[in-house]
């Protein structure tokens, strides 16, 4: 009895000893999931970022260069996620990611974050203009001018057929975390095309490298400001013109192009509020297409580090980013 | 041989009986016929009703309505329900805490800590041998330029595999004790390990957000399950005579299981813990999509800027952990229960104590001498000359080789030959006959069991509302399994007749295995082109090893005195193969198929990064766009054709484990 006793009673306190050490480890009470760090960040007293990084070489670019300056002359240390899009909007609205400096427009998460739950604000123009479209490589369309508008697609549907596409010509899209329409612009605009999905950025770039060395045709969807452009020189194909009304028909309904989006960036609404300098570099962070693009191409078709290829671009062009710096 | 099976077969039943009898003898037959006649009532009826082509609209169940609401109901209380302040924010806290912790002691060690701490554990469990080798390993890592993010990698698996053994010893417990929560459990492991990772990372970033709390529990799901299998295993595979010796001398239930059953079982246990870390290495590449941070996070940055060399410099470390972790649990597990060896101040504690002295005493010079992270003088870029390498290779293979054409050629041609009327002939196929062509190959070969549990995942795809996709990925599948088995059994015959391919195979073999599919994919589709050929090219690198592994073993493991007598009888070695040794290793060569199988699906979401299309992409885009509905019902889509595919593929293991 005596015994059995002692014992039932150790067991007892073994389990609220534990379950004291897990909340005294963990913090009583409530866990704020908006506040937690990255186990990797910097220990104690040390400032630190941390931004979102997306799959594209561009958004590489500008991150790039943020980190170098926010490291070299303000003195954080910065950590970087990479993730798509809307998981960093996720990711924005916790906390988890300060800063994302290259948003392609999403309506919704603008809505339920920005203007309802007010847990991201926005950090203003980038300063570069997105465009997506139809892109031909300028050597084909060389030879044949006319391709580049929608109308005579059809013609050249043979000459684009793979394997994937069977008796249809192929467009290729990119990876799934992209703004796209093409399935039904395809069907809206009555093309004798199917759209071939290569599933990431890094496969789309290797079969159109692959297709420019050998100098075949192919048709893809596409976007600026894209480093590839300066290696593959492409020209895009004309569809019918974007107007707010199309782009207001449900999805399956769109038979227009795509707009021009002046690319965005955004904060977390705590991190904009306490996030000193880092938060004020980050809202003033503007540069141009040509500036991305330099960065880019040296991250990507020169194979320099990121950080590397950030460098140079800093050393260079003083003038556009001791601006960003006044207070 | 040949002969003599032939006679059993043909042995009429007694006479006298009737043709039912006679049937009863034929089991397949049997089973055929009445499948026949199930089909001969039931098809007209399900064909009147719903009509033939693909799966009825009237059957199936839309699912996204209620994920969706799913969806926004966790993103608009994740903030302030108490469900997520008392109980997942503190699982989420405890685990970054704890990976923390581990960072900051590895970093604190230093690399020259680190190293020697490495090297000692692997000279303790398994010679010096493999200690120079894990020792090399570290510094290979170091001068890759990788050390931060393997520490941080590292850090990651400690708990994570820390977590994945304790679950997994305790479903593993729960499964081992009691019979009915064993048949309770094994579905349930049986679905986390085919259920694709990518599909329930959305969930988990969903509920963690991104970062590491999820990263971790989404390995530990990933994980647990083969811990907990052989635990289980392990427990009720308890020698019954040690057992009812142990009860007979009045020991209690909990002492039966410490002194007893426990200790028996240790060979299963540490061949858990050795599944479970290889498992969960390779999550780190994967859970890296959702911001794990480490080395999967280098190889998936360079991918993003199509830089082969840098992911390649970040998937050595990974394989030289997985090569050294896993040659260290292995020589554990052998060493249990053989007398210890070497002079007696080496030996157990005495020799451990040793270890971590000069262990800690490298790490302090270390600190002194070198500073905590990795000097970045002492740094080799090899990036550069494998994209050299890699460009080279993609010149001169892709066309336009005479003859044989290029790999492009090779890729249209599977495309357009293969893998085109696979799929225009699974789509084609009315989708009742889909469901009998499973159930007869289930029945055939398993029970009726058997057959029902792959009707039934079958019949769910339908349900779910993703047929046609499913039709798509099965013809990837098949395509994929018949050629990892072409070549896998080829090199497999050659393996087992020459012990020196086999030893110049194993480090090619393993690091197959074990590079992230991520590192491979560029080339991959620099050789093939986009679509569902390179797809199934990763597929068939990732699977192969392990169908080689099996076969050989398969093969060698032959009763040497019926190779014997093959040959005294004069028996060519081509006869010698056909007659003696493949039927002999059938079980080896099943199970080889069935892995083959599981492998390549596996591998259909990666498929999905490189224009596979199908269910692969539907997952991949419910990740990329936080859209549960669509990545959830194509995992589940995924988790039915891997049960049904393994039911309709390995039927002798089962059977054999309800005799055990």
């Amino acid at each position: 009895m005596a015994r059995t006793r002692t014992r039932a009673r150790l067991r007892t306190s073994a389990i609220v000893a534990s379950a004291g050490a897990l909340l005294a480890v963990t913090g009583c009470g409530a866990a704020d999931m908006t506040k937690q760090a990255s186990p990797f960040a910097a220990p104690a007293d040390i400032k630190t970022v941390t931004l979102s990084v997306q799959s594209w070489v561009g958004a590489q670019a500008n991150v790039a260069v943020a980190q170098k300056i926010l490291e070299d002359e303000l003195g954080y240390r910065v950590d970087l996620v990479q993730t798509d899009e809307v998981p960093a909007w996720d990711a924005l609205s916790q906390g988890r990611v300060d800063a994302m400096l290259e948003d392609w427009g999403h309506p919704d998460q603008e809505k339920l974050y920005v203007k309802d739950k007010k847990t991201i604000v926005s950090g203003g123009d980038l300063g570069v203009t997105g465009h997506i479209g139809w892109y031909v490589p300028k050597y084909w369309a060389d030879e044949h001018p006319d391709v580049t508008n929608w109308k005579n697609l059809d013609r050249y549907a043979d000459e684009l057929r793979t394997a994937e596409s069977g008796d249809k010509g192929q467009l290729m899209d990119g990876s799934p975390s992209y703004v796209t329409n093409d399935k039904a612009l395809v069907k809206n605009l009555g093309l004798d095309y199917k759209v071939v999905f290569a599933g990431s950025e890094a496969a789309q770039i290797t079969q159109m490298q692959q297709f420019a060395k050998e100098k075949k045709p192919f048709l893809s969807y596409w976007y600026q400001p894209q480093w590839l452009f300066n290696e593959v020189p492409m020209v895009e194909v004309k569809l019918p013109e974007y107007s707010d009304a199309c782009a207001a028909k449900a999805p399956a309904d769109i038979d227009c192009a795509y707009p021009t989006t002046p690319l965005q960036k955004y904060l977390n609404a705590d991190f904009s509020k306490r996030g000193g300098d880092a938060a004020a570099f980050l809202k003033k962070f503007h540069w141009s297409e040509k500036d991305q693009n330099e960065v880019s191409e040296m991250i990507a078709s020169e194979r320099l580090s990121p950080d590397e290829a950030a460098g140079r671009w800093i050393e260079k062009h003083p003038g556009t980013w001791k601006k960003w710096l006044d207070r | 041989m040949a002969t003599a099976q032939a006679a059993t077969r043909t042995v009429p039943g007694p006479p006298g009986k009737g043709p039912l009898a006679a049937l009863r003898d034929r089991p397949v037959l049997a089973k055929i016929l009445s499948l026949l006649v199930i089909a001969a009532v039931a098809v007209p009826l399900a064909h009147a009703r719903w009509g033939g082509g693909v799966w009825p609209g009237a059957l199936t169940v839309d699912l996204s309505g209620p994920l969706g609401d799913v969806n926004d109901w966790i993103i608009g209380n994740r903030d302030s329900h108490p469900l997520f302040l008392y109980f997942f924010g503190h699982i989420s806290n405890a685990v970054v805490l704890s990976v923390r912790g581990v960072y900051l002691a590895l970093l604190a060690l230093g690399w020259a800590g680190v190293t020697a701490v490495a090297a000692l554990v692997a000279w303790r469990t398994a010679g010096w041998r493999l200690a120079l080798t894990a020792g090399a390993s570290f510094l290979v890592c170091g001068l890759l330029g990788m050390w931060v993010p393997t520490m941080q990698t590292l850090a990651l698996m400690v708990v994570a595999v820390l977590a994945s053994v304790v679950l997994g010893l305790l479903l593993g417990l729960a499964g081992g004790l009691s019979e009915r929560t064993f048949r309770v459990l094994r579905p349930v492991l049986d679905t986390m390990q085919v259920l694709p990772a990518f599909a329930y990372l959305l969930p988990v970033v969903l509920i963690f957000g991104i970062g590491v709390p999820g990263a971790v529990l989404a390995t530990v799901v990933y994980a647990a399950p083969p811990m907990a299998r052989l635990t289980a295993l392990g427990l009720r595979g308890a020698d019954a005579g040690v057992m009812e010796a142990v009860t007979s001398l009045g020991a209690t239930g909990r002492q039966r299981l410490l002194s007893a059953r426990l200790p028996l079982a240790r060979k299963e246990l540490l061949l858990g813990l050795n599944q479970t870390i290889m498992m969960a290495l390779s999550m780190a590449v994967i859970a890296s999509v959702i911001g794990a941070g480490g080395l999967g996070d280098r190889v998936y940055q360079a991918l993003s800027s199509v830089d082969v060399g840098a992911a390649l410099a970040a998937g050595i470390p990974i394989v030289l952990l997985a090569v050294v972790l896993d040659r260290t649990t292995e020589a554990a597990g052998r060493k249990i229960g053989t007398e210890p060896t070497g002079p007696a101040v080496l030996r157990g504690a005495r020799g451990w104590a040793l270890a971590a002295l000069a262990a800690a005493a490298v790490a302090v010079v270390g600190r002194f001498t070198g500073g905590r992270v990795w000097p970045e003088g002492g740094i080799v870029a090899i990036a550069g000359p494998v994209n050299t390498a890699k460009d080279w290779m993609v010149d001169h293979l892709y066309t336009g080789i005479p003859v044989i054409g290029g790999t492009a050629d090779w890729a249209a041609h599977f495309t357009s030959w293969i893998l085109n009327p696979l799929r225009s002939g699974l789509q084609g196929l009315p989708w009742w006959s889909v469901l009998l062509i499973v159930a007869a190959l289930a029945w055939t070969i398993g029970t009726w069991r058997t057959a029902l549990t792959a009707v039934l995942a079958m019949a769910a795809i339908g349900v779910l509302g993703v047929w046609d996709l499913s039709m798509d990925t099965l013809s990837q599948v098949i395509a994929a399994v018949a050629v990892t088995l072409v070549l896998g059994f080829g090199i497999a015959v050659g393996a087992a007749r020459s012990r020196r391919l086999e030893r110049v195979l194993r480090p090619v073999l393993d690091v197959f295995q074990t590079m992230p599919q991520f590192v491979y994919l560029i080339p991959v589709v620099a050789l093939f082109g986009v679509g569902r050929a390179p797809a199934a090219a990763a597929a068939v690198v990732y699977a192969l090893p392990a169908v080689v592994r099996i076969t050989t073993q398969g093969l060698r493991g032959v009763d040497p005195a019926a190779m014997e007598c093959a040959r005294s009888l004069g028996a060519t070695s081509g006869q010698q193969l056909r007659q003696v040794q493949i039927p002999l290793a059938r079980p080896a060569l099943l199970l080889a198929v069935n892995q083959g199988v599981v492998l390549v699906l596996a591998v259909v979401i990666i498929g999905g990064l490189v224009g596979s299309g199908a269910l692969g992409y539907e997952v991949v885009f419910g990740l990329a766009q936080g859209d549960l509905a669509t990545g959830l019902v194509a995992g589940a889509a995924i988790v039915c054709l891997g049960l049904m595919l393994d039911r309709v593929t390995q039927p002798t293991a089962r059977r054999q484990r309800k005799e055990s």
